[in-house]
């Protein structure tokens, strides 16, 4: 892996909430078409850290920031960039599936489009190839005026998921978007997520072991060690953080030793 | 072990729905003491109201009473009908709350979702504050401070914007206006407004709020297609609880409007305008018998209204976040 692959990069990222400095240093790489997982015990900072790629941590009243996140060799965090303009490039999927309650299926998948105050000229055409590639289009195509939260959980974390793929994203992150679903729901989600890796860089926090083993090319495991700000202690090939870990630390928490 | 369920069911028994002990019962006794009580006054309120109105009902004629434009105790047989001021009542709560709604929404927005924790505790705290103000402080506020600053901008808006036939002035006077009224109206009921929008706004699902700002929304666009929508009901009802306490407003709007019983429908800046509340209240001094029965009908009336405003109100919030259950 080279330098020039990566189209998303962390340079030294360190994030403040108030006086606690709560992610020191992480500098991970996030090459074209593949998926990274982020792993880590509870309160280690990764899903703080996902959310600096799309600058979401800073719409906490508190939050600090230091370092670079490149996106195309641009920092996102640059003077004069507008964080929304960041947010239509970076598209995110969150931990509990929150389609909009007040609008129906289609509405929901051309939400961002209508946030954004763009607009599309082939709507129709939008909503089904973002259905399709969140692989939900056979299960809502006949109901598409239909409110978003008639969906069972799974289906409204997919939609969720073609909400923002309708954007058009280069990168999209997926904050636990497993941990509110049942294991059906998952696999399905899974399966979305490898279907996706060809075309765009996914970064993925996960709990769940099997998870990152199954649709991971790389996996970094965070650490934040009493009270101190999380960090990166091991990154690599998903087989060698899993199989050879380096750290002792690594090895114990992907066996379950702790975690 | 295998689970034999094909024995005959057990037969169903009676569950404890009534309190059991001393205490609980007492306790019941007391909660539904007091909530029978909230409803017996009302219709003994209601009930009052009626029996003291039903002679001027029945001698003005219920639809003459609301809808004629007359009121004239000198006159024999006396002559009430209280379009004027219904109709004054509706405008300037209409004015009020045109101008509270935009100004409580971005107030409830700031506090909510802007300002770091210190100032929004100190803006929640005053805010509170301003409902708390007595109507009559308000009023005298309005009298002798705020009426000639008001009349002010209403010259302005005349002058730029006579054209627009809300703006007309033909008098040259501008003070004691439904315009005037309107505003110390709003002052009223931007705390109501803002106060229960806050609320609601703090209940709502933040997750929401995050994923319209990772699909590239700003704040304005999220305020406007996704909190408001889905706040939508319960926002409604705030503004509809501040829509009542303008209709039944009494002594702040008496000290600002000119009551005058000839309908002004429309014109705002002109110095005539009405207030069932207020009439009532600057009439009962010198009303004779029979009148005082004329303005406990427009209590009635006013009474009816402002009920089937609340009434809307509780619908709304409760019809319109069918997700909410």
């Amino acid at each position: 892996m080279t330098l020039n692959d990566s189209h998303l990069r962390s340079e030294d990222v360190n994030v403040w909430f108030g006086e606690r400095h709560v992610l020191k240093n992480v500098s991970l790489e996030f090459p074209s078409n593949q998926v990274t997982a982020l792993i880590g015990p509870s309160g280690c900072g990764k899903s703080t850290f996902i959310r600096t790629l799309n600058r979401m941590h800073e719409l906490i009243p508190s939050a600090g920031f230091g370092g670079k996140v490149l996106l195309d060799g641009e920092d996102i965090y640059g003077e004069g960039v507008d964080p929304v303009k960041v947010r239509l490039k970076v598209g995110m999927v969150f931990q509990k599936p929150n389609p909009f309650p007040t609008m129906t299926i289609k509405e929901n998948v051309l939400s961002g489009l209508k946030l954004s105050g763009r607009k599309s000229e082939n709507a129709i055409e939008l909503v089904e190839t973002s259905l399709r590639r969140a692989s939900i289009w056979n299960e809502v195509k006949d109901r598409l005026n239909d409110p978003a939260i008639s969906l069972s959980g799974g289906q409204q974390q997919r939609l969720c998921i073609a909400r923002s793929l309708a954007m058009d994203p280069e990168v999209l992150l997926m904050d636990e978007p497993c941990s509110a679903l049942d294991p059906g729901s998952t696999r399905r989600i899974e399966e979305t997520i490898l279907e996706l890796a060809p075309q765009m860089t996914i970064v993925i926090v996960t709990h769940n072991m099997q998870q990152a083993q199954r649709v991971a090319d790389q996996t970094a495991f965070f650490l934040a060690e009493d009270g101190n700000p999380g960090y990166v202690v091991e990154f690599g090939r998903t087989e060698q953080v899993f199989e050879q870990p380096i750290d002792p630390r690594t090895n114990d928490y992907v066996n379950g030793h702790f975690g | 072990m295998t689970v034999n369920v094909e024995r005959p069911i057990a037969v169903r028994r009676k569950l404890a729905a009534k309190p059991f002990s001393r205490a609980d019962r007492l306790f019941f006794g007391v909660a539904k003491a007091a909530a029978f009580s909230a409803i017996v006054i009302v219709l003994l309120i209601l009930a009052f109201l009626l029996s003291r109105s039903a002679s001027t009902f029945a001698e003005q004629g219920i639809i003459d009473f609301i809808f004629g434009s007359t009121w004239d105790a000198s006159l024999s047989p006396i002559k009430m009908q209280l379009w004027p001021m219904l109709w004054g009542s509706i405008l300037i709560s209409l004015i009020g709350t045109v101008l509270a709604v935009p100004m409580a929404i971005s107030i409830a927005y700031f506090i909510e979702f802007m300002a770091p924790k210190r100032v929004a505790k100190v803006a929640t705290l005053v805010v509170d504050l301003m409902a708390a103000i007595p109507s009559i402080v308000l009023g005298l506020w309005g009298a002798f401070v705020f009426t000639d600053v008001a009349a002010g901008w209403s010259k302005q808006l005349n002058a730029l914007f006579g054209f627009i036939p809300i703006f007309e002035n033909n008098s040259d006077n501008f003070l004691r206006s439904p315009f005037i009224a309107g505003l110390v109206v709003t002052v009223m009921i931007v705390p109501i407004i803002a106060s229960i929008t806050r609320e609601i706004f703090s209940q709502m699902d933040r997750d929401i709020i995050n994923a319209s700002l990772a699909l590239g929304g700003n704040r304005e666009s999220t305020l406007r297609k996704v909190i408001l929508p889905t706040a939508g009901g319960g926002v409604v009802g705030g503004i509809l609880l501040g829509l009542g306490r303008a209709l039944g407003e009494t002594v702040a709007i008496l000290y600002v409007l000119n009551l005058v019983f000839d309908t002004n429908w429309y014109q705002i800046l002109e110095s005539k305008g009405g207030s069932i509340a207020s009439m009532i209240i600057s009439k009962f001094g010198e009303a004779g018998p029979e009148e005082v029965g004329g303005l406990m009908a427009a209590g009635v009336v006013l009474f009816v209204f402002t009920l089937i405003i609340n009434a809307l109100a509780s619908y709304i919030v409760a019809k319109a976040q069918p997700w909410r259950k």
